[in-house]
């Protein structure tokens, strides 16, 4: 497909070029950010910052996970919710439990995901319809732990998670770097990786190809849950308690679809990458932090979060002016 | 193989032309199976008061579902419901103080109107843009909460319902029959109508079933796209305006609660969520059922919790029952 007459660092460009538009986009954002703020980029303005905004950078990349395969999880906000509540009451004790509740929690996420896979995949309904009534049941679980607010966290293990390394980087990023590094990258060059975008691009010929597509999906689902449960994790070591709160679970679920198309990734499956959706989240946090810092009337600020949002997910109509052919509209 | 497989095409049985198709069955089962269940818990279940009760309150989500299942039969989605249940309520009841002597008469078209006009932006967005429905309504319902918060925050604007939406939504006038029954009975009958008689409604099918197809065909899908769309903004709109009159008086997400029972209504009724195939029969039988289910969950007094996880369940277990896609080999 790329030919003699384009070069590899064009096609290069091409192929990325969703994920290059979200970096740019971030970069001039966060640049107007730091440069309007009063106390410049300190390590505290940057942690804060990093705090908040790789909470919805992992559950944007979980969101990705099946909309590669042309699917979707409506229900990773419930999962974020329901591992956050989870975490706050067995991320406790010395740091030695605290860390055996992490990896519990993990395996809980991760099996959450694996339920909603399980249904689509051998239950073979509609990946919209499934999570919707699995996220129900997740919050259900979440509300049952913690009726009202609270609970508590292992504290060495939160601040070391939530604080800066070497008083200068936040660890916060380090977390992502590394579920990027251990998780994202290996599965992206794994078979079933492979077989996710195959599937995602057309699913009939890849089960004519031999790809395993049961296999794929199931994965693809699993790991959104287990990512989502990352994201649980990183909010409980925020907040120190957990909440079952139906509002913070929508909205995380919303917007991480919208960073999954900020981010470049179609919604029609087989295009994109989780590393677009990161920068997708940043994108959509470093919007609110502008309004704050431009001192927007804050009864105008839902408004103009929704017409950025508006306009960022329009961009995507510019393909309409590529299309040579009305038919390729309908695709 | 008929490409438009509305239900009536299917055979000529009396059934089948009602659209009485299996899965409308097993709904219409689950709903006597509920009925059962609440009888041996308690006689009241069975009482009319209790069932007319829980109609009245199941007319609000019906008409919204009877949007939202347009938009579904195309093979797209609304999620732009919450904001604009809001929308209409609001914008009803602050025209009774904008529009004067006018404004109490003007105040429900108004509504409506203004929830038909987030529709066909909708459709615009997504038949003449290209974009996903899923996300360019999720951006249209962000807008629209910031328009409501902004004018909420403001103006200070009136948010009383007038006597016309609280007669439509809560009093009954005939044979002790709720109103809003019959506006959604009327709602439905226009629905029907435009599936089961019209162009249009063919064309709502066709798009659904093959969207390229259909342009081919001759059919101008915007258009359909459009219409669909205004239809569902618009019956969103207007549910708001009934529900600002049941509890008399428009307030910030009263719409939250609707957007996820209105979809999981239509999908139990055995509407594709692909699109090209459901019936409004179905729809019906799916709008009482998630009625039905949420109240015997709360008379019950069951938890929160458990009323959440058990709603989930039920939604999985009726689809796997009967809502099954195609084998891949297939």
């Amino acid at each position: 497909m790329s030919g003699g007459t384009m070069s590899n660092g064009r096609y290069w460009i091409a192929h990325n070029a969703g994920v290059l538009t979200a970096v740019v986009l971030f970069a001039v954002m966060f640049t107007l950010y730091v440069s309007n703020h009063s106390a410049g980029l300190t390590p505290a303005v940057a942690t804060t910052a990093a705090n908040k905004a790789v909470l919805l950078a992992l559950v944007a990349m979980a969101q990705t996970l099946p909309v590669l395969t042309r699917g979707l999880d409506l229900s990773v906000g419930m999962v974020f919710v329901m591992t956050n509540c989870i975490a706050s009451a067995i991320v406790v004790g010395s740091v030695g439990e605290g860390l055996l509740g992490v990896v519990a929690v993990l395996a809980i996420g991760a099996l959450a995901g694996f339920v909603n896979g399980a249904i689509v995949v051998w239950g073979r309904l509609q990946p919209i319809i499934t999570t919707l009534a699995t996220g129900a049941v997740y919050y259900g679980i979440a509300l049952f732990i913690r009726p009202s607010p609270g609970g508590d966290v292992q504290s060495d293990i939160a601040d070391l998670l939530t604080g800066q390394l070497f008083g200068t980087v936040p660890a916060a990023l380090v977390v992502l770097l590394g579920v990027v590094l251990v998780i994202w990258i290996p599965y992206r060059r794994s078979v079933l990786g492979r077989a996710a975008y195959a599937v995602g691009s057309n699913e009939q010929a890849a089960y004519m190809s031999g790809v395993p597509v049961q296999r794929a999906k199931l994965l693809a689902y699993t790991l959104a849950g287990l990512l989502a449960a990352v994201g649980g994790l990183m909010l409980t070591f925020n907040t120190y308690s957990g909440e079952a709160s139906a509002p913070i679970a929508g909205a995380y679920t919303l917007n991480s679809i919208a960073a999954v198309v900020i981010g470049g990734t179609s919604l029609f499956g087989g295009w994109g990458s989780a590393i677009g959706s990161i920068f997708g989240a940043f994108v959509l946090r470093t919007i609110e932090d502008l309004l704050f810092v431009f001192d927007l009337p804050p009864l105008w600020q839902p408004l103009f979060q929704g017409v950025v949002l508006l306009v960022a997910v329009s961009l995507g109509a510019f393909r309409i002016l590529r299309v040579r052919n009305r038919l390729e509209l309908f695709t | 193989m008929t490409g438009v497989d509305t239900g009536a095409t299917r055979g000529p049985s009396l059934a089948g032309r009602l659209g009485v198709d299996r899965s409308v069955a097993i709904a219409f089962g689950c709903i006597l199976l509920i009925l059962a269940a609440g009888a041996l818990y308690s006689p009241a279940f069975l009482s009319p008061e209790y069932l007319l009760q829980q109609l009245q309150v199941g007319a609000f989500l019906g008409i919204i579902a009877s949007g939202a299942m347009m938009v579904i039969l195309l093979g797209h989605i609304d999620l732009s419901i919450p904001w604009v249940v809001t929308l209409g309520a609001m914008m009803a009841t602050a025209m009774v103080g904008w529009g004067g002597a006018a404004g109490v008469w003007l105040c429900i078209p108004f509504g409506v109107l203004c929830g038909a006009l987030v529709g066909t932006l909708n459709g615009f967005g997504v038949a003449y843009l290209r974009l996903p429905s899923m996300i360019f309504t999720l951006g249209m319902n962000a807008v629209v909460q910031g328009l409501m918060v902004l004018h909420t925050g403001g103006f200070a604007p009136q948010d009383q319902a007038t006597r016309a939406m609280h007669f439509l939504a809560v009093q009954r006038s005939l044979f002790g029959i709720p109103n809003a029954l019959f506006v959604w009975a009327l709602v439905g009958l226009v629905v029907i109508y435009v599936l089961k008689r019209t162009a249009f409604g063919r064309a709502v099918y066709a798009v659904g079933n093959r969207e390229s197809a259909a342009y081919l065909s001759g059919v101008s899908t915007n258009r359909v796209l459009i219409g669909c769309f205004a239809f569902s903004g618009a019956m969103a709109a207007f549910a708001g305006v009934l529900l600002a009159g049941y509890s008399n008086k428009a307030y910030q997400n009263m719409g939250d609660a609707y957007l996820l029972p209105a979809i999981a209504a239509v999908v139990l009724g055995g509407t594709n969520i692909l699109g090209g195939r459901g019936n409004y029969l179905g729809t019906i039988a799916g709008v009482i059922l998630i009625t039905l289910l949420q109240s015997i969950l709360s008379v019950m007094q069951m938890p929160e919790a458990g009323r959440q996880v058990i709603y989930g369940c039920v939604i999985i277990l009726m689809l796997l029952i009967y809502g099954r896609g195609a084998k891949a080999r297939s």
